[in-house]
């Protein structure tokens, strides 16, 4: 009987561990923790070029993230990005007159929209539109630009 | 010539019996879970040998592991100046790749061959013929508990490696190599999802927990009942099922991680 006790016990800690183990992924390792797919509101910006932005990259305002890009199309009428992007619910006083712009985190790092409030009364609801955005900086136009416009001084 | 086909046809004529046999051995196996419910006592004991004499080897490996992949990833990463990204890349091999197929293979040599080697013994001591003579079904009686014991303990097992591992990356990247503790759980937090990484790597474990237990327990089952035969059917084990896992794997991975 004593042997089985021990054997129980042992059986015991190891699925705990086992499970302690998982929990440990979930929580602290994967982004679990920040996952808010409920509870917020959708909202919608129209870029000329959403570069490399992917869904799930994050949406910040003052460099706090406070979403997440949901979705993005093309309109095939406006030949425009279409971002949807999730706002967390606890973030509901953003103006209707924010800009949305996409910057690089980083020199080689990911793609984020970052939201710059504006000064307007009301507030974005959700399906709400963004009317102010500016484009992604794609590097290899900027490289393109920038060598073009130093052979025309050279002239 | 005629010899070369003739033995040809009867190397794949074995073959397919083989996968008839282990076909068969398996749904007896999977039915035989339902009568061992209300005996958990059998479980238990196997979840004993299977699951906790496998818990330090796993515990081990995968802090070795962890700590070689923080150590390679840390000079590979600092030529680029993004030492910031170790722990994404110590939590994304261990929990995608080496979590499970590196526990399975463990889990192979350790479990499975110890459990061929049993199965194997009772059946060349005529344990398992003795049973059926007091009409007790061996198969539901000794081989469906450790089934399903290999099935339970493969997942906790990945699971303890991949977190083992992770803080062993982090005791070598951010204890040795001066890391910043922040980043690297940060940008773990903020690269590694949970669907994909995390669920995914728990199903590949599902599978090979379920292979490999397949392999081991039918290779005993059908050993040939002699000292030799049980030795080779331990050796068939741990090959066949190296093979599978890592076969399975490849094939799991580009099922899983096919788009983004």
């Amino acid at each position: 009987m004593q042997h089985s006790n021990t054997q129980d016990t042992l059986v015991g800690l190891f699925v705990a561990a086992g499970i302690a183990g998982l929990f440990f992924l979930a929580l602290q390792v994967s982004n679990l923790s920040s996952f808010t797919e409920q509870e917020g509101y959708t909202i919608t910006a129209r870029f000329e070029n959403s570069g490399g932005l992917k869904v799930k990259s994050p949406v910040s305002a003052a460099g706090v993230k406070i979403g997440q890009v949901s979705n993005i199309s093309f309109d095939p009428k406006t030949f425009e990005s279409i971002v949807k992007m999730r706002i967390n619910a606890e973030y509901k006083t953003i103006p209707e007159d924010t800009t949305a712009s996409i910057f690089t985190a980083g020199l080689l790092g990911e793609q984020y929209v970052s939201l710059e409030p504006g000064g307007a009364d009301e507030y974005l609801k959700d399906n709400g539109n963004i009317e102010i955005t500016q484009s992604a900086i794609i590097l290899e136009k900027a490289i393109g630009q920038f060598l073009f416009k130093s052979a025309e001084e050279k002239k | 010539m005629l010899a070369f086909i003739q033995t040809l046809g009867k190397n794949t004529r074995a073959s397919f019996t083989k996968l008839g046999r282990a076909t068969f051995f398996l749904l007896h196996t999977i039915t035989g879970i339902i009568d061992i419910m209300p005996r958990p006592r059998l479980l238990l004991n196997q979840l004993y040998s299977v699951g906790v004499l496998s818990f330090l080897i796993i515990s081990i490996s995968g802090l070795f592991v962890g700590m070689v992949l923080g150590l390679q990833g840390y000079y590979i990463l600092s030529d680029f100046g993004a030492e910031e990204t170790l722990g994404v890349m110590v939590a994304a091999s261990l929990v995608r790749e080496l979590g499970p197929v590196v526990s399975a293979l463990l889990f192979a040599g350790r479990a499975g061959s110890a459990l061929t080697a049993e199965i194997g013994l009772m059946k060349a001591t005529e344990q398992l013929s003795g049973m059926e003579m007091m009409a007790v079904d061996p198969i539901k009686r000794i081989i469906s508990p450790r089934f399903l014991a290999g099935f339970i303990s493969m997942p906790l097992l990945a699971a303890l490696f991949s977190a083992i591992g992770i803080i062993g990356g982090q005791i070598v990247g951010t204890g040795l190599l001066g890391v910043d503790d922040g980043a690297y759980w940060s940008q773990m937090q903020a690269k590694i999802d949970f669907q994909d990484d995390i669920i995914n790597g728990v199903i590949k474990s599902l599978v090979f927990g379920f292979v490999s237990s397949w392999i081991a327990l039918f290779e005993g089952y059908d050993a040939v009942p002699t000292s030799e035969g049980v030795s080779r059917a331990t050796t068939r084990t741990v090959v066949n099922s190296a093979f599978s896992i890592l076969g399975l794997d490849f094939v799991l991975t580009a099922l899983m991680f096919g788009d983004d």
